[in-house]
């Protein structure tokens, strides 16, 4: 796995992978298992994902970025697995040479996995119970769940 | 012209159909609905997948009315929920 990993993501391997002379600025985004106030005692995410179709679409992701921000580089990783609350599921780095791109790089990468990179979640919840996530807000569980419950991430948004 | 394509399944499709893929035999032309259709009539579990499922053909996201051909890697994927 090159964009997928069981492993407990790195930041200082990700900016490791982007750094560079001629950046002026780096910019992370990690998102991370989330039991907030709209969550029902959410102790840890499982994330399966279509693996061979997650590295095609990183790649064309990727490719996407560079067209945009070519002077950007850009290091992206999908962590699977269960994956307790408080942990980084994702971890994004872009550097650029100056700050604007870096951002802009960076929060497109995040916006384009939500919308094209096949990885699905399932919270686990200290009752118990396993709730599949559906960010469009249509019921998705197996079990019994609240259709207000399912609207929700539990991670962040 | 037969064709036979290899369907994948995951997350809650996977549960819904009791299996991660199944194989589907069917005439070209044809195409990613057809597929679905086919698995409707073939697999119980099929019937409560949605009307209209985000697809995947050879790795790269497909319309229902894009075409199969013979050896294709079809798959049908839940709501995206990644990050």
């Amino acid at each position: 796995m090159t964009h997928l990993t069981r492993d407990v993501l790195s930041v200082d391997r990700l900016v490791a992978d982007v750094a560079g002379p001629t950046f002026g600025g780096t910019c992370i985004f990690l998102g991370t298992v989330r039991n907030g106030p709209d969550e029902q005692g959410v102790t840890a995410i499982e994330y399966s994902a279509y693996e061979e179709m997650v590295e095609a679409e990183f790649t064309r992701l990727l490719a996407d970025a560079h067209a945009r921000w070519p002077e950007a580089r850009i290091a992206v990783r999908h962590r699977v697995g269960t994956i307790p609350v408080g942990e980084a599921s994702i971890a994004i780095a872009a550097a650029a040479p100056h700050r604007a791109q870096a951002f802009e790089a960076c929060r497109f990468v995040i916006e384009e996995v939500k919308r094209r990179v096949p990885v699905w979640k399932k919270e686990l919840r200290v009752d118990g119970t396993e709730v599949w996530v559906d960010p469009h807000g249509r019921p998705t569980s197996s079990p019994p769940v609240p259709l207000s419950a399912s609207r929700r991430g539990g991670t962040h948004d | 012209m037969p064709a036979t394509v290899r369907v994948r399944f995951f997350a809650r499709y996977a549960e819904l159909m009791g299996c991660a893929e199944a194989t589907v035999s069917l005439s070209l032309p044809a195409t990613v609905g057809d597929v679905v259709q086919r698995l409707r009539e073939d697999f119980p579990g099929a019937r409560a997948l949605p009307e209209r499922p985000l697809a995947a053909v050879n790795l790269k996201q497909a319309k229902l009315d894009a075409r199969v051909q013979d050896g294709d890697e079809v798959a049908l994927l839940p709501p995206i929920a990644g990050g």
